[in-house]
């Protein structure tokens, strides 16, 4: 039992904090909304350089042969900078699916690409009906039923969705599942495709941990700044107590992500609710991040020009995607009250199992 | 990271299951804060003690069982899980005893830990005074040195297990000229010493839960001080530390009482229809007792790597106080009309606790520090937010 990183984890965490705010400052992101694509091959190429596209890919296969819980301070990474490429489907997401086939020439075609960052992959849920970065994507694995469905982007039709994110890229997808596209059914697709629910939700989480803290550290720097009545307006014990509800509402999602990493990583029983937990808590906190930051900005927050709402739109999307802080919690009361997937108390239930 | 238990930390759950399954009372035992009950829960206490339960996590030579912390949260939850005895010694064991470790002499270890393990001492913590309650720094009773006594005066208030208890720890002003928080001293007085006398108060409850202790020239040796003269200030932040942040109030107890919101739902579920804004309430609160184990697992293995507990004891403190008294609260909405009935009532079985919990619980956001206090502390030490 140790609920700790090691070094090496947090080194690459800095790392790759400090590749971001390098590389991917907020200007970078305000003038990808104005392209076609709303991506940077550049920087996609660069974060496979740093080895975050190919972490969860066997070293066979080019990548890192890592697993979730070194992923998961990445992402809380890419978060916080608000990264807008396509990390959560491809990397979190689309390499250990294609890893998992038990059937592996997909895998053994697509991996090493996608590690090396010459590839994206786009992976579809059952709960959203949007697919996101399908039209950068260069293999598309599509839910139907059961079933895993592989395709090319030339074989689907889509329709862009315009969303409040302006850095999002989603897309209804029209598409005809047949024996050529269908990569695998049945159990075998039931289980990955859970996993890859599982999977996108507990990055999602991860990236919301992330923005939670930029939007505290925005809002406290900005309190310590900004003077009304002749003194910093975080002296007020009205700001002071909301941003410390929101750090604590923070700090107690933090390791439930983390826990889900781990739950993830080791195949755990629990593993879907344990991940709900995660959605559901660093969501949550999320969502108030936006609401308390915009507030300690006062007016200034509630312009386009300030950034503020670059984070504050990024909570919104990542609430909805790989299934709503609702739908989660929904889960967890399943499984919890109703016994209907498993759900223990840590610790406690050690022995019971 | 590893959140799997080795097969020694098994063995350590197995073996206290195991003695908390033999040994348990059977009937849950009077109030601790009554006479009889005092002492029969002191009773439970040498029983602990004798088989080496009553503080795991100390060395043998005080009465522990040279646990780690993480054996500490495995008996915890083997305690819960056998619905065991509320600690009556809870002030002696987890936040004196811990503070003695930190600042006594070897004296002073050997004199008092053995006692508090075993409750033959049980302690009663005096901070609060009628002038200092949020305001800490604003304490008034003073202690004088004459030869090798401190003489002190003054008076405490709302001191838990005050009633009963035999000895109390607290912070006096030992230079009569400071201010704030410098010139307190941390002394230890026995309850029995000539010119103390306590006054029990009747709580939310009618039972006398806490009390008010006068002290009229009352003489207790120099050696009764812990830590330097002067810095009890720093003893007694080490003290709240322990009691905000890990210590106090262990996870297990609020995933107890989260698994007995989950059955008492699924029993109100069987007797008809449910609000679904309750069954979002239950599940909430499941989540949330979850996540404060996680966290606290999280502090023990940053304990157990050289780490120490500082202001973020802070951010638990809120969170399970709140998260007590939302579990109550929701227990109650569950229990619908049968809510407001007293265990003597005709129509109270199985009505368990709640209301009982639910006073209790109402007392959590005041008491170790009030919750607004720790959100200063957050917004102030944890977020640097300016203080003026
Ligand atoms: C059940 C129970 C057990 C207790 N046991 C003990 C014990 O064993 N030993 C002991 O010494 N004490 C004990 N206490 C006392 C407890 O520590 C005090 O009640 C607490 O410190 C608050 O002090 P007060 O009651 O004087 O309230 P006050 O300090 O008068 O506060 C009243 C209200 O004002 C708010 N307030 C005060 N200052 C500020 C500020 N700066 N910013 C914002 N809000 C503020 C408080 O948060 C509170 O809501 C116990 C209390 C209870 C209820």
């Amino acid at each position: 039992m140790r609920f700790s990183f090691t070094e090496d984890q947090l080194l690459l965490q800095t790392t790759v904090r400090d590749f971001l705010e390098g590389e991917c400052p907020v200007e970078r992101l305000r003038a990808l909304w104005q392209t076609e694509t709303g991506r940077s091959p550049e920087l996609w190429s660069q974060l496979a350089e740093v080895g975050l596209l190919g972490l969860l890919t066997p070293e066979a296969q080019g990548g890192m042969g890592m697993n979730e819980i070194d992923l998961v301070l990445l992402l809380e990474e890419t978060g916080r900078a608000a990264l807008a490429e396509p990390v959560i489907s491809s990397a979190a997401v689309g390499v250990p699916l294609l890893r998992e086939l038990e059937e592996n020439a997909l895998g053994e075609r697509w991996l090493p690409r996608v590690a090396a960052g010459e590839a994206v992959l786009a992976v579809g849920n059952g709960i959203n009906p949007f697919l996101s970065d399908a039209h950068v994507a260069d293999l598309l694995l599509l839910p139907h039923g059961d079933e895993i469905h592989a395709l090319a982007p030339t074989a689907v039709t889509l329709e862009r969705q315009a969303s409040n994110d302006p850095s999002r890229r989603i897309f209804s997808v029209e598409w005809a599942p047949s024996s050529d596209t269908r990569v695998c059914g049945g159990e075998e697709g039931r289980t990955l495709l859970a996993a890859a629910l599982d999977r996108g939700a507990l990055a999602c989480a991860a990236q919301a941990l992330g923005v939670t803290q930029q939007l505290i550290d925005m809002a406290v720097k900005y309190a310590t700044q900004r003077k009304q009545f002749g003194v910093p307006i975080g002296s007020f014990q009205a700001i002071k107590h909301m941003l410390a509800d929101l750090k604590v509402k923070l700090e107690y999602a933090r390791p439930v992500v983390y826990r889900a990493a781990h739950s993830v990583a080791c195949e755990a029983r629990c593993r879907a609710t344990d991940v709900s937990m995660a959605k559901a808590a660093a969501g949550e906190a999320a969502l108030m991040a936006a609401r308390v930051a915009l507030q300690v900005h006062g007016a200034i927050g509630y312009t386009w020009e300030q950034d503020l709402h670059v984070w504050m739109r990024r909570v919104w999307s990542l609430e909805l995607a790989w299934g709503s802080g609702a739908w989660h919690r929904a889960r967890v009361a399943d499984a919890v009250l109703d016994g209907l997937t498993p759900a223990e108390s840590f610790g406690y239930s050690a022995l019971a199992a | 990271m590893d959140l799997r238990f080795t097969p020694e930390q098994d063995a350590f759950r197995k073996e206290a299951r195991a003695w908390l399954e033999a040994h348990v009372p059977a009937e849950p035992l009077p109030s601790l804060d009554t006479r009889q009950g005092c002492e029969r829960h002191r009773a439970w206490e040498h029983e602990l003690n004798r088989a080496g339960w009553a503080m795991v996590p100390w060395p043998v030579e005080y009465g522990g069982r040279g646990a780690d912390l993480l054996q500490w949260l495995i008996f915890e939850e083997e305690y819960y899980r056998a619905g065991a005895p509320g600690r009556v010694n809870q002030n002696g064991i987890f936040l004196l005893g811990p503070t003695i470790m930190e600042y006594g002499t070897a004296e002073q270890k050997t004199r008092y830990l053995p006692k508090i393990a075993s409750s033959e001492e049980v302690w009663a913590q005096g901070w609060s005074e009628p002038n200092a309650g949020s305001d800490m720094a604003a304490i008034q009773a003073t202690a004088v040195v004459d030869g090798d006594h401190y003489v002190i005066n003054g008076q405490k208030t709302w001191a838990s297990r005050g009633a009963y208890a035999d000895w109390l720890f607290g912070m006096f002003r030992t230079d009569p000229d400071s201010e704030r928080h410098r010139g307190l001293s941390f002394i230890l007085v026995p309850l029995d010493a000539e010119g103390v006398s306590v006054r029990p108060i009747e709580q939310l409850d009618g039972e006398a839960g806490f009390a008010e202790v006068f002290l009229d020239n009352v003489r207790v040796p120099l050696e009764n001080r812990l830590g330097e003269a002067g810095k009890g200030w720093e003893v007694a932040m080490a003290t709240a530390g322990f009691e905000r942040g890990l210590m106090l109030r262990s996870p297990a107890r609020f995933q107890n009482t989260a698994r007995k919101l989950v059955e008492l739902y699924r029993e109100t579920v069987a007797r008809g229809a449910v609000d679904p804004v309750l069954r979002e309430r239950v599940v909430r609160c499941w989540m949330d007792a979850e996540a404060y184990t996680l966290n606290t697992y999280q502090t023990v293995s940053r304990l157990l790597e050289g780490g120490k507990i500082g202001s973020e004891a802070s951010l638990n403190k809120i969170f399970w106080s709140e998260l007590d008294l939302e579990m109550h609260e929701t227990a109650l909405r569950l229990l619908g009309a049968r809510a407001e009935l007293l265990p003597e009532a005709p129509a109270a079985k199985g009505v368990g606790g709640w209301l009982d919990g639910y006073l209790f619980a109402l007392a959590g956001p005041i008491y170790a520090g009030t919750n607004e206090i720790q959100r200063n502390v957050i917004a102030e030490r944890i977020l640097k937010l300016p203080r003026k």
